[in-house]
């Protein structure tokens, strides 16, 4: 399978970054943002710019909920399940949006459009339940401005692939 | 020219201020209106939002909440001249909510423009530091000491002392960092501070460097906040291009860098030690204490680590001096704490006030009671690893000493409420279930005791149906279970995770069968 990632790009945040002190997320960042996951094939070079062994690189971005090492679907959809949301309905919510889109939490659907993922607490707290889709939060979500959400995000592509 | 004001936080933004500031601006091009549009942080008054104020000759007048839709009869109602109308709430001083309250860490949030260095200083800001680059470093210290003001982070630990400790280690490369990793659930104070006032937090960094000899800073920023990233960044370009940080700070020949870093969606990374770990570039594992980060944090150096609140507390207290600040409080809470009103809640939002009033007061005062109407089934204040409390308990006072006396914690000042649908059973199972998740691995109490929780809840779920031997059994296994966690982790992820399903099974005894 050939890359998905321009190598080009993922060497030069290598090498933009490698000279901080704990390089090692701002690069990660930078390459997730960039490719959309962390490749594994990045990993050889991570390592060896930071002079870390690949294990170490590997083991820091499996230990965070925020790195994937396997491609992500054209949208994230995160749905906040802590307490606050909880009290206003986000187990319900939950349970609607894995039905609607048929896969479970930390998964991407059958088309590969949407990975749905969890996330506890977003900071909007006083106006759950909460969902982020990309960067965007959204307040008082029931399952019915759920579906209008993802209608939308339905719509944008729309536009965009003719 | 007509100035308005339309949040850009977080909570204002989730519930549609961008498109609110898009109508508003094309509105006024339509009518002709000559109108500029600031967008400032949010008051946090949430239940507001989107809140948008006007300034007139006699203050800012508010309406809201408004919705883009509204937009077009506000202008026709005269809303852009202060005129009263739908949605209209007068002087926003005026709104009890936000005038009941005593703002200290809050009192310029959604006043000024975020970004503005200029728009700080014209609201008192750097007045501190102009007050701490004339003293000694120790003075500094003292003044910290003096003033009483405790770590904002949950654990309340004596922000002077930390300070003493590394001030007295011998001149190296010294650290300030500031943990804001604010992953509790139901707070979201030190988003709005960083999206509201976010220099501040700078001006109280820059002046704990001073204090400590320290001439680097990182604010550790939780990934699950891109908004205040985007803020943080930009304000701190703009802090150097003032000279309010590098080299010479203010021209005193001093010296502060200050970054911000992500992290990346660990709840654990809260704790400092892991957070240090995190900051080097490694899994966020919690280091076993001592040595204290004040004498080996990051990259082995001396570090001073506090919570976003308590940093910015310090510009404060140099602002209007320690014994002004020590006034504010009761006992050893001295100052105040930002309250966050969260989940089942009529009027969510910050509510600043000095320690000492009742948790009662704040949840039906100003927060009305409960979205739903129903009555308040529990209240858990301070995080995920808070604990539980009944409506019996709600006349508690806040501040640390009566939660700790109470076997509860204040911890980062959320409140999140839940009605009398909430079947505490659940709950608790969700604190093991998020352990489990969290839990950085290092210490066997945490990791695998989580997980024995969240099975021996599942027994419990499954025994109160038919079994009630079965069902004491399992009780009595939960509770030793409880007893390991609290004293064998290594940290409080671990060993606080027991306060909430104990409080639930001690509070809501039905819910578990009994």
């Amino acid at each position: 399978m050939t890359p998905t990632f321009d190598k080009a790009a993922i060497d030069a945040i290598i090498a933009q970054h490698q000279e901080l002190p704990g390089a090692l997320l701002p690069i990660l960042h930078d390459i997730q943002h960039t490719a959309g996951y962390v490749p594994a094939e990045t990993v050889p070079a991570i390592a060896t710019a930071l002079s870390l062994s690949r294990a170490e690189v590997h083991g820091v971005i499996s230990f965070y909920h925020h790195f994937h090492s396997q491609p992500m679907g054209q949208h994230t959809v995160q749905i906040c399940r802590a307490e606050a949301c909880q009290s206003v309905g986000a187990r319900e919510l939950e349970r609607h949006a894995t039905s609607k889109l048929a896969t479970e939490l930390g998964h991407t659907t059958a088309d590969g459009k949407i990975s749905l993922e969890p996330v506890y607490c977003l900071g909007n707290c006083a106006c759950g339940p909460s969902v982020q889709i990309g960067d965007e939060v959204h307040a008082r979500v029931t399952p019915e401005r759920f579906d209008v959400l993802i209608s939308a995000l339905k719509m944008k592509e729309g536009e965009t692939t003719p | 020219m007509i100035t308005v004001y339309v949040p850009r936080d977080t909570t204002a933004c989730a519930l549609g201020a961008d498109a609110v500031a898009e109508a508003i601006s094309a509105e006024a091009t339509k009518r002709n209106i000559d109108l500029h549009i600031v967008r400032n942080g949010s008051r946090g008054l949430f239940w507001l939002e989107t809140l948008v104020e006007i300034a007139t000759d006699k203050g800012r007048v508010a309406y809201g909440p408004v919705n883009a839709a509204d937009v077009s009869a506000l202008f026709d109602a005269g809303f852009h001249e202060g005129k009263d109308g739908d949605l209209a709430l007068g002087l926003t001083a005026d709104i009890p909510y936000l005038k009941n309250q005593q703002r200290v860490n809050f009192a310029r949030a959604g006043i000024v423009d975020p970004l503005s260095v200029d728009d700080y200083k014209a609201h008192g800001g750097y007045a501190g530091l102009a007050r701490a680059l004339a003293m000694q470093p120790q003075a500094i210290v003292d003044e910290v000491k003096e003033s009483g003001l405790r770590g904002r982070g949950g654990a309340a630990f004596p922000a002077g002392i930390k300070w003493q400790t590394v001030h007295d280690t011998p001149p190296q490369q010294k650290y300030i960092v500031c943990n804001a990793d604010e992953g509790d659930s139901g707070t979201f104070a030190d988003r709005l501070l960083m999206e509201a006032d976010p220099l501040q937090l700078i001006e109280g960094m820059t002046i704990a460097g001073l204090a400590v000899g320290a001439t680097q800073g990182y604010i550790y920023l939780r990934s699950e906040y891109p908004k205040a990233h985007t803020v943080l960044k930009t304000v701190l370009a703009n802090a150097y291009a003032a000279g309010y940080l590098g080299d010479n700070i203010a021209g005193s020949g001093k010296h502060f860098d200050l970054e911000v870093r992500l992290g990346a969606g660990a709840y654990i990374c809260g704790e400092e030690t892991a957070l240090l770990d995190s900051l080097e570039g490694k899994r966020g594992m919690v280091r076993v204490k001592p040595p204290l980060p004040a004498i080996v944090g990051l990259f082995g150096q001396p570090t001073v680590i506090n919570n976003v609140l308590t940093l910015a507390s310090v510009s404060s207290i140099f602002e209007k001096g320690a014994a002004h600040y020590k006034d504010l409080g009761v006992g050893r809470s001295t100052g105040t704490l930002p309250m966050q009103l969260a989940g089942n809640i009529q009027r969510g939002g910050i509510v600043e006030l000095a320690f000492g009033s009742s948790l009662r007061s704040l949840l039906e005062g100003f927060g009305g009671g409960t979205l739903s109407g129903k009555a308040i089934k529990a209240v858990q204040v301070g995080g995920p690893l808070g604990a539980y409390l009944p409506d019996s308990a709600l006349d508690i006072s806040l501040d640390y000493e009566s939660f700790g006396a109470a076997s509860a914690m204040l911890g980062h000042g959320g409140v999140v409420v839940f009605d009398e649908t909430a079947d505490m059973l659940e709950q608790a199972r969700f604190a093991m279930e998020f352990c489990v998740v969290e839990s950085c691995g290092k210490c066997t109490p945490c990791r695998v005791g989580s997980t024995r929780g969240v099975e021996v809840i599942d027994n419990i779920r499954e025994a109160k149906q038919r079994d009630s031997k079965q069902l004491d059994d399992n009780l009595i296994l939960l509770e030793n279970l409880c007893e390991t966690m609290e004293f064998g982790s290594l940290c409080a992820m671990g060993g606080l995770t027991p306060f909430p399903v104990r409080s639930a099974i001690k509070h809501f005894p039905e819910d578990f069968g009994g």
